[in-house]
């Protein structure tokens, strides 16, 4: 690797950008180049600077207020009628990326679709919109989401393991409606989102921190689950399993 | 400055159309959608308005138009993420705005002559900084006045990854640029702004 290249990609390195194999290289030419060695040295240093400052502005309540009043207010209540009105389905973005660029980058796709459980997570424990049916019963749960989505989600009762059975909710996420399910622990909430994937082989369970909740994410029989919650991760993934083998045993479900 | 809304409106092709809502339920329906997916948002939007416009309400009236137009179009919107949309359709009504200073000596982005990206070698700038220098510690205000200071395209693309910590990817959508000219605006970008920031410790205040 040249100069050149390591001066653009080191940039790319420290945004953590780089796919495994681009990382090794820009390493290997920074260990015997001092004077890309020092470069990077002091880009690290300035975005600790930059990140440890708050160079964010918080929009005046004025704004906030202006910006309400221009939109048409809402009812109370609407909520299920709005997700039934989801249009399904979504359009991945195709980047046309040139170059090398293209090759070296990794996908950030599901990051992204964690940060959107997240935030689907987050806006669920705001009063009045965690649970759109309400129910302990699996076998109410689970014909309230038939009813309503192209795939309902597995509803598994684990109350008895420890995680109490809710309800459930429609939720949007990555630009379709999917279904979550919802569960207690002790006073703790964990959203349980499920959606269809084109990709039906299994891919074991691993846990994620995004924005200082833990997301436990698998994918099994054509479904990918995120399980999200603020419970700590060793919780989160005895819960992953006991869903896992519940939903092995029912077998059907 | 009263005029943005009426200005930005008549430049973009998209406020052709009358902004109307009805009283529906489906009207309703839909702003409550809207609400949920966008106003998270608003901070995001308002901290890269005052980035890209500086003046305060300036940045307040860019950030309301931007939302009335976000509201106008989410029946389109199918993705990508919230955020990189809203970015896109808030630089369209900053842009608007910049056109409407004629007089204003701040160049869009997107009418900079192409050569003045491609004809600086990405690492001259780099070169001239001495990379062992250590950089001083500054406040919060010292930093976003070196930021804001920075030319575009490169002071967007600076604010969109550093501050507003979108992915590369996210950042070509919300700017409409290839990745690789966006990996070229953050180097140079951070190699101006390093250079601003050891130029400003050898003349203290």
């Amino acid at each position: 690797m040249t100069c050149d290249e390591a001066e653009i990609l080191l940039h790319a390195l420290i945004d953590g950008e780089l796919d495994a194999g681009h990382v090794r290289e820009v390493e290997n030419h920074i260990a015997t180049c001092p004077h890309c060695a020092a470069q990077l040295g002091a880009y690290r240093d300035m975005q600790a600077e930059i990140a440890a400052a708050d160079l964010r502005f918080t929009a005046p309540p004025q704004l906030r207020r202006r910006i309400e009043a221009a939109l048409p207010q809402p009812r109370i209540a609407s909520r299920r009628s709005v997700l039934r009105g989801f249009a399904m389905g979504s359009v991945v973005s195709a980047m046309a990326a040139t170059g090398i660029v293209a090759i070296v980058l990794r996908s950030d796709d599901e990051q992204r679709i964690e940060s959107e459980v997240v935030s689907a997570h987050l806006r669920s424990l705001q009063a009045g919109h965690l649970t759109d049916v309400i129910s302990t019963d699996q076998h109410t749960v689970k014909p309230w989401c038939n009813g309503r989505l192209d795939v309902a989600p597995p509803v598994i009762d684990l109350t008895a393991l420890g995680f109490t059975l809710i309800g459930g909710r429609l939720d949007y996420i990555d630009g379709r409606a999917i279904g979550a399910v919802v569960y207690k622990r002790r006073a703790h909430i964990i959203n349980l989102f499920v959606a269809q994937t084109p990709n039906a082989s299994r891919s074991p369970a691993r846990t994620d921190d995004v924005q200082g909740f833990n997301i436990r994410r698998w994918r099994d029989h054509g479904l990918s689950f995120w399980a999200v919650s603020d419970i700590s991760a060793d919780e989160l993934t005895e819960f992953s399993d006991k869903f896992e083998s519940a939903m092995r045993t029912n077998g059907n479900s | 400055m009263s005029g943005l809304r009426t200005q930005a409106a008549r430049t973009s092709p998209i406020a052709d159309e009358t902004m109307q809502f009805g009283s529906s339920s489906d009207d309703q329906v839909r702003a409550q959608r809207f609400r949920d997916a966008a106003l998270p948002y608003l901070d995001d939007v308002y901290t890269l308005a005052r980035y890209l416009l500086r003046d305060a309400s300036d940045a307040e009236d860019a950030v309301q138009e931007c939302y009335l137009r976000a509201l106008k179009h989410f029946d389109s919107y199918r993705g990508p993420a919230m955020k990189p949309w809203l970015f896109a359709i808030l630089r369209n009504v900053c842009r608007a705005e910049f056109a409407r200073r004629t007089h204003s000596s701040i160049t869009p982005a997107d009418e900079l002559p192409e050569t003045a990206e491609q004809t600086t070698p990405l690492w001259s700038e780099a070169q001239e900084t001495p990379e062992t220098e250590v950089l001083r510690h500054r406040d919060a205000s010292a930093i976003q006045r070196m930021i804001a200071a920075l030319a575009e395209p490169f002071k967007e693309t600076f604010v969109l990854r550093e501050i507003q910590n979108l992915s590369y990817r996210e950042i070509a959508e919300a700017v409409g640029a290839p990745v690789g000219t966006v990996m070229s605006r953050l180097a140079r970008a951070r190699a101006m702004l390093r250079t601003a920031w050891l130029a400003e410790e050898e003349q203290p205040k």
